[in-house]
């Protein structure tokens, strides 16, 4: 079954999509693990390497992605997990998608996104 | 229904449960519960207003949440609401500051500044509120894991500029129950969690008894999934929750009830809204009076601000949002709010700029100023239809309370994580539903256009927001005495160890200039750190 990481990274406290997208891919026949709230980048890392999972996936609407997904690039390349399929939801305005996905986040998911389409992308990117 | 023959027409299900007819007669009254439990507007049980006059004496404080980046910009952006006719504040604060780290907290890199304005010491208390009188201007602190810190804070610069405490109004969210649901600004542990919140009730209950140290937020609940039924249920239990604690602590409920509030949200459909404010302030004046034995009808009344209503706005089609939220107002009216607070059209995506935070500002002057909603009082009272869904809503609302009582009582379902979970099962239920089109969606699922994403002006983000801060913070450690700060934060500590009430320890902390994250970490070494459930 393919393993899939849904983090909240930061300090941002809105959890209702990260739940929202943890249930819509639970349905869809993933294993999921949420690590709740409040995460830095280095914890939601460790936890990936741990738990050995195909996808990685944060949430964030505090408008902090940037900086704290530049952050989870680095500590999930250290680790080696630079296969695994990187998503990034929440509040990820379009001037900035292109930032994210340079980062090595290729599943850009913004709110609204259709769950169908995340889950084939993390079929497809899942190592 | 059976033996009925099937009239052909849709069915009108609120969310709720509760379902509408085409047409309602005083027997539906009657058979709802009557009209006993009206009332008069400004009386016991206080269905239709906590005032006689309402609005025609008063209209609804209109209080714009807002606050970013540093006090300075903060300050400004107060400044140019209150000159455009607000007549309230409410306080954003980033998250550092909201979860009680500084500027120059690893965890915090990035996120200064970023949601709300950055506080770190009283230094910048005083730079927010520089020339704003604040007499004439109530204040509202949205912050409750740093609550206590920040309150100290806000009271000790009145007390600095002279304004007597016992006579400062203002109002601090500070419901941490809720932050456990939604919002998830939690620090401690939920025991001391509600300790702590105990000791601001008992500390305003002697100093500051124009003050509400509290206001009860369905609000959080409700935008995290909850059903508006269950908003004002769960609400009223976690108020209720502070009350037994604070009672178990030997506050008498006639000391302290009158200065709870609350705040609830407003999306959702019409009527459905408006019996769930009418229901709530009924529900809560007999809870107090029958349950407590308050004998001040102050004590009683329901105290509101309703609004908000994020949940029903859309990134689709944003400018559809400026009407949304009219309607909005409107029903927040309707409601006999005692304030109101409406997200901007572009909040989906941003901090409002100044233009969408003036629109929303206008919105409510219009409310006001040109609808005569304000001078009739609770214009819908009496209507056949409002009074039996009144009635129908405290059913429902009961039947919510019952529910968590089974789950063994609110502060428990929150603890083990089962509200959680209750509520985020109910948010995923609405998100298929807003997918698949069962719940209508204007510009979502019905009449959605192709359009590129639309283009909403962004607040901008100085990212030199963080090293100004963190400058500062080096600035104020070098200037403060530090044997005043050892010693003050010493006995914030000590005071946490005895179990004694923190909050005197934290005012002589924070005037010391001891910081945010000293003193929240004072604090952690005594509680400990809250370990979040993760329940599906």
């Amino acid at each position: 079954m393919t393993k899939v990481l849904i983090g909240k990274l930061g300090l941002d406290g809105h959890d209702v999509g990260a739940k929202i997208i943890c249930r819509a891919l639970m349905e869809r026949g993933f294993e999921v693990i949420y690590t709740g709230l409040r995460k830095s980048a280095a914890q939601i890392a460790e936890i990936a390497m741990q738990e050995d999972v195909d996808a990685v996936g944060v949430s964030l609407l505090s408008g902090s992605h940037l900086p704290l997904l530049e952050k989870l690039a680095e500590e999930l390349r250290s680790r080696g997990l630079e296969d695994k399929a990187w998503l990034a939801g929440g509040v990820i305005p379009r001037e900035d998608r292109d930032a994210v996905r340079d980062l090595g986040f290729s599943g850009v998911f913004p709110t609204g996104a259709d769950f169908d389409e995340i889950a084939d992308f993390i079929r497809e990117n899942a190592r | 229904m059976s033996g009925k023959k099937d009239t052909g027409i849709r069915k009108a299900i609120l969310e709720s449960g509760i379902e509408v007819k085409p047409v309602y007669g005083p027997e539906d009254v009657e058979a709802s519960g009557g009209f006993e439990g009206i009332g008069k507007p400004g009386e016991y049980p206080f269905t239709r207003g906590i005032h006689a006059l309402m609005y025609r004496k008063r209209p609804f404080t209109m209080r714009q949440y807002s606050g970013f980046g540093t006090a300075r910009e903060t300050n400004e952006r107060f400044r140019y609401l209150i000159e455009n006719g607000q007549t309230g504040l409410n306080v954003a604060f980033d998250l550092p500051t909201q979860i009680g780290l500084d500027s120059d907290d690893e965890m915090a890199a990035g996120e200064v500044g970023r949601v709300g304005m950055a506080v770190d010491s009283l230094l910048d208390m005083e730079e927010a509120f520089e020339g704003i009188d604040l007499e004439k201007i109530t204040v509202s602190l949205t912050i409750n894991g740093s609550a206590i810190v920040l309150m100290a804070m806000y009271f000790a610069m009145a007390k600095k500029r002279g304004y007597d405490l016992s006579t400062l109004r203002g109002t601090a969210q500070n419901d941490i129950l809720k932050e456990f649901v939604g919002r998830g600004t939690w620090v401690f542990p939920v025991e001391p969690s509600i300790k702590l919140i105990g000791d601001t009730i008992e500390f305003c209950a002697e100093h500051l008894p124009k003050y509400s140290p509290v206001s009860v937020c369905g609000y959080h609940i409700r935008e995290s999934g909850a059903l508006p039924h269950e908003e004002m249920a769960y609400g009223i239990l976690i108020a209720r929750a502070y009350m037994d604690h604070v009672i178990a602590r030997g506050l008498k409920v006639d000391e302290f009830a009158s200065r709870l509030s609350f705040n609830f949200d407003i999306h959702g459909n019409f009527l459905e809204q408006i019996a769930k404010f009418r229901a709530g302030r009924r529900m809560w004046a007999k809870t107090v009076k029958e349950d407590y034995g308050a004998e001040n009808p102050k004590s009683m009344v329901l105290r509101m601000i309703a609004g908000g209503g994020g949940g029903g706005l859309t990134i689709e089609q944003p400018e559809l949002n400026v009407v949304r939220t009219a309607y909005y107002a409107l029903m927040s009216a309707l409601s006999g709010t005692q304030t109101m607070a409406l997200c901007s059209y572009d909040e989906a995506y941003t901090i409002p700029t100044e233009k969408a935070a003036r629109v929303t500002l206008r919105t409510m002057q219009i409310v006001i100023e040109e609808t005569g909603i304000c001078d009739t009082v609770d214009p819908l009272g009496g209507r056949r239809a409002v009074e039996t869904l009144t009635n129908e809503m405290e059913k429902k609302t009961r039947e919510a309370m019952a529910e968590v009582d089974q789950w063994g009582g609110i502060v428990k379902a929150i603890s083990e994580g089962h509200l959680q979970a209750h509520v985020s099962r109910r948010a995923f239920e609405h998100e298929k539903a807003i997918r698949d089109g069962t719940v209508p969606k204007v510009g979502v699922n019905r009449y959605r256009m192709e359009e590129d994403e639309p283009q909403v002006e962004l607040h901008p983000y100085d990212p030199g927001e963080t090293d100004r801060a963190c400058a500062r913070l080096t600035k104020l450690r070098e200037e403060r005495s530090d044997g005043d700060v050892e010693q003050t934060l010493a006995g914030v500590r000590a005071a946490a160890a005895a179990g004694e009430n923190v909050m005197p320890q934290v005012m002589a902390a924070v005037t010391a200039y001891a910081t945010v994250g000293e003193i929240m970490g004072a604090l952690r070494s005594e509680y400990g750190e809250f370990k979040e459930p993760v329940r599906f």
